[in-house]
């Protein structure tokens, strides 16, 4: 295919990836540099109340915003701060305190890094407890009667397809306050229970929340790969006298694992943007995550104002955590293509 | 592949059904239980005992219930009315839709067949069990409480429909344009071995591991100011992105291209190069080839494709809460509207009916395209 016509074919999808993924890329590594902020003025007020023989004035100085004449809209001016809105997210210095004084769990109460040890835990818990969980049930439906593999992945893909705000929802409705599980907790513990009054009770939700929501992703593709193991290997390692255990393990599991290591990278990816959960679960003043403290700085305050600059910055800390986390996955595909083999 | 050898012990026989009973229990029971909490009146919908939601004493007492009649002749006409889409409807829409426009005549028949289900299950239904209720005696007498008034309250007085055709439209938008721009690109980098379509790829996948929150970063400060930005190009006609479904469905779907370009590659793959080879040599250009011989038999790829991308556009929570005003949202945030005012447990039992109103479409899209998805999720993970 000459160029020209590749280029025709890719084109639309290239601008809009460059328009809308790439230029906001760059937008967003200017702003965490600069800061905007309304023009401030400080004007003498003179206020007068009515008083008996005469009036009672005072003069005060007032800061107000500059209104633009044209537009009637606040000015504002943008001004370069260099690293500043990096070290308001960070918070540095009391790390560095926090540290020289020895109470490491003082840096957990910064809002950055309490969110990246969560999002951090979050996607090394869940990751091995869904693809066992998907390779689990694989491995029953492919044990089961044909006539039932069908309701089975309709039953298992409701999960995976709910939308994901209401799928926290959806349990978090069953905890909540006297929610009938948690009810029932209570009357097996006989203890008073409330699931969303600490962290760790939430967190624990939220694992088993993307568990639910991811397995199935992992069982449809484990299953599909289930059907293509080789018999003829699986019925030598039977002849070998190898038991069931040992054949899953040498045999079925290796022959897996491209798919395992595919559905690693997704899940890493994936888990890396956790966010409807903190939504769904209402856990924002307990647990939060990476993209929702960028999520958080974006949407307005009291006053209508968003942070902008401090949004920029914690979206292009989260960016280099991505590029981490990617770094390897792609230096293997690299070579592999380097081989010839894409 | 039976044979003695790989038969299997009664023990793990039982272990791995009991397991799997257990799996389908997990999977479908909180989704199960919102749709029953939702037709409950709000005491029994929060009630601690779980038989109390299922039978619903004081829904029943408020003089919403279902009698054992009820019961029957509903599930007997929900059976058939099933039954009739899968068998009927399809024949009637390929009777009664022009050849060209077979997609047209799927939309307007499954809104048609939509409207009769509401209008037999809501209006005509209730009505005659009426009749029939007072006449029954014993089984006529409602056991099983149940009520639509959540739904009602939902829809109709704080205008969800609103909310569910903004929904709509973005969907709709974020399907159609990701197709279209998508399947151009998938098309011409399966085709193309070039170094330049392999970084192409790469960056792509870079771009999908992206959170969204950083784009949206990137986007807030241009969409609210784009009207002053874009006065100079376009004069006092410059729109402010921010609050538009269409700036919305843009975002979506370049968001959302990363993903599209990947999955139609790995199907534009599997379609054999000599067809579109053998129309080159008719004398086909690049571009007549794709339209001629490619567009006829790439229909599956791009119908699973279009699944997946209608999710992403349905499930959309951050984009849209973020770029769309509060008087304009789409479905999924608008459900964040009532967290802030749940209150009394009447708004909690209001939000879950919104939520399964929400999940019912879904619901729908599995039943109809369970073999779609599966090759779907399949198809890119085989191929890589």
């Amino acid at each position: 295919m000459k160029f020209k016509t590749f280029a025709a074919f890719v084109g639309p999808s290239v601008l809009l990836m460059v328009m809308f993924i790439a230029a906001p890329l760059i937008s967003v590594f200017v702003q965490s540099f600069q800061i905007t902020q309304p023009i401030m003025q400080q004007i003498e007020v003179e206020t007068c109340t009515p008083g008996f023989l005469t009036q009672t004035c005072t003069t005060e100085l007032k800061t107000v915003p500059i209104i633009d004449e044209v537009t009637g809209k606040v000015k504002t001016a943008t001004a370069w701060v260099g690293l500043q809105s990096y070290s308001n997210v960070l918070q540095m210095d009391k790390v560095w305190a926090a540290m020289g004084a020895g109470r490491i769990s003082e840096i957990l109460q910064i809002d950055f890094w309490k969110a990246l040890r969560f999002t951090l835990m979050f996607t090394l818990i869940t990751l091995p407890l869904v693809v066992g969980v998907g390779l689990a049930i694989a491995l029953a439906v492919n044990n089961a009667a044909k006539s039932i593999r069908g309701p089975v992945i309709f039953i298992s893909l409701l999960p995976f397809i709910i939308t994901p705000v209401i799928g926290s929802l959806s349990i978090y409705w069953l905890f909540v306050g006297d929610g009938i599980l948690t009810a029932m907790m209570e009357r097996w513990t006989g203890q008073d229970i409330a699931m969303f009054a600490q962290a760790w009770t939430i967190e624990l939700l939220m694992y088993f929340y993307r568990v639910w929501h991811v397995a199935p992703f992992a069982f449809v593709i484990f299953y599909a790969g289930l059907q293509t193991v080789n018999m003829d290997t699986l019925e030598s390692a039977i002849i070998d006298g190898a038991s069931r255990w040992e054949r899953l393990r040498h045999v079925i599991v290796p022959h897996l694992m491209p798919l395992i290591i595919f559905i690693g990278l997704i899940h890493l990816m994936d888990c890396y943007r956790v966010f409807e959960e903190i939504v769904g679960f209402r856990s924002q003043a307990h647990v939060i995550s990476l993209q929702w403290l960028t999520y958080d700085f974006l949407t307005p305050d009291d006053a209508g104002n968003r942070a902008i600059s401090r949004a920029s910055a914690s979206a292009m800390l989260t960016m280099i955590g991505i590029v981490i986390l990617l770094v390897l996955p792609l230096r293997r595909t690299w070579r592999d293509h380097k081989r010839g083999v894409h | 592949m039976a044979s003695r050898a790989t038969a299997q012990p009664l023990s793990l026989k039982v272990v791995s059904g009991a397991f799997l009973a257990f799996w389908c229990l997990l999977a479908a029971f909180p989704i199960v239980w919102i749709a029953v909490m939702s037709f409950k009146s709000p005491r029994d919908a929060f009630a601690a005992s779980p038989w109390d939601v299922i039978i619903g004493p004081v829904t029943r007492a408020s003089g919403n219930g279902l009698s054992v009649l009820d019961i029957l002749i509903g599930l007997a006409t929900l059976y058939f009315a099933i039954r009739w889409a899968f068998t009927k409807v399809p024949d009637l829409v390929t009777q009664f839709s022009p050849a060209g426009l077979r997609v047209l005549g799927w939309l307007i028949g499954s809104a048609v067949y939509a409207i009769l289900f509401v209008v037999i299950f809501f209006g005509v239904l209730p009505v005659l069990m009426g009749g029939v209720n007072n006449i029954a005696g014993p089984l006529g007498t409602p056991i099983l409480g149940l009520t639509t008034e959540h739904y009602v309250a939902v829809w109709a007085e704080n205008e969800f429909y609103r909310n569910f055709m903004n929904s709509m439209i973005v969907t709709a938008g974020v399907v159609t344009i990701s197709l279209t721009v998508g399947t151009l690109a998938g098309y011409g980098l399966a085709r193309s071995g070039s170094d330049l379509a392999f970084w192409l790829l790469i960056l792509a996948l870079v771009f999908r591991a992206l959170p969204h929150s950083v784009l949206v970063a990137g986007y807030l400060p241009w969409f609210i100011n784009s009207a002053e930005i874009l006065r100079p190009i376009f004069g006092e006609l410059s729109p402010t992105l921010y609050g538009q479904p269409w700036a919305v469905i843009a975002v979506l779907v370049s968001i959302n291209q990363p993903f599209t370009i990947w999955m139609l590659r790995s199907f534009f793959q599997n379609i054999p190069t000599e067809l579109d080879e053998a129309a080159r040599v008719d004398g086909c250009s690049h571009f007549q080839a794709f339209r001629l011989v490619i567009m006829p038999v790439m229909w599956p790829g791009v119908i699973t494709t279009g699944l997946f991308s209608f999710l992403l556009g349905y499930n959309d929570f951050l984009v849209t809460s973020l770029l769309l005003d509060a008087q304009n949202q789409t479905m999924v945030p608008a459900i964040a509207g009532y967290f802030n005012r749940e209150t009394t447990t009447t708004d909690q039992v209001e939000a879950v009916a919104a939520a399964v109103s929400i999940t019912a479409p879904l619901f729908l899209l599995v039943m109809v395209f369970q073999r779609q998805i599966v090759s779907g999720l399949t198809a890119g993970a085989v191929k890589g």
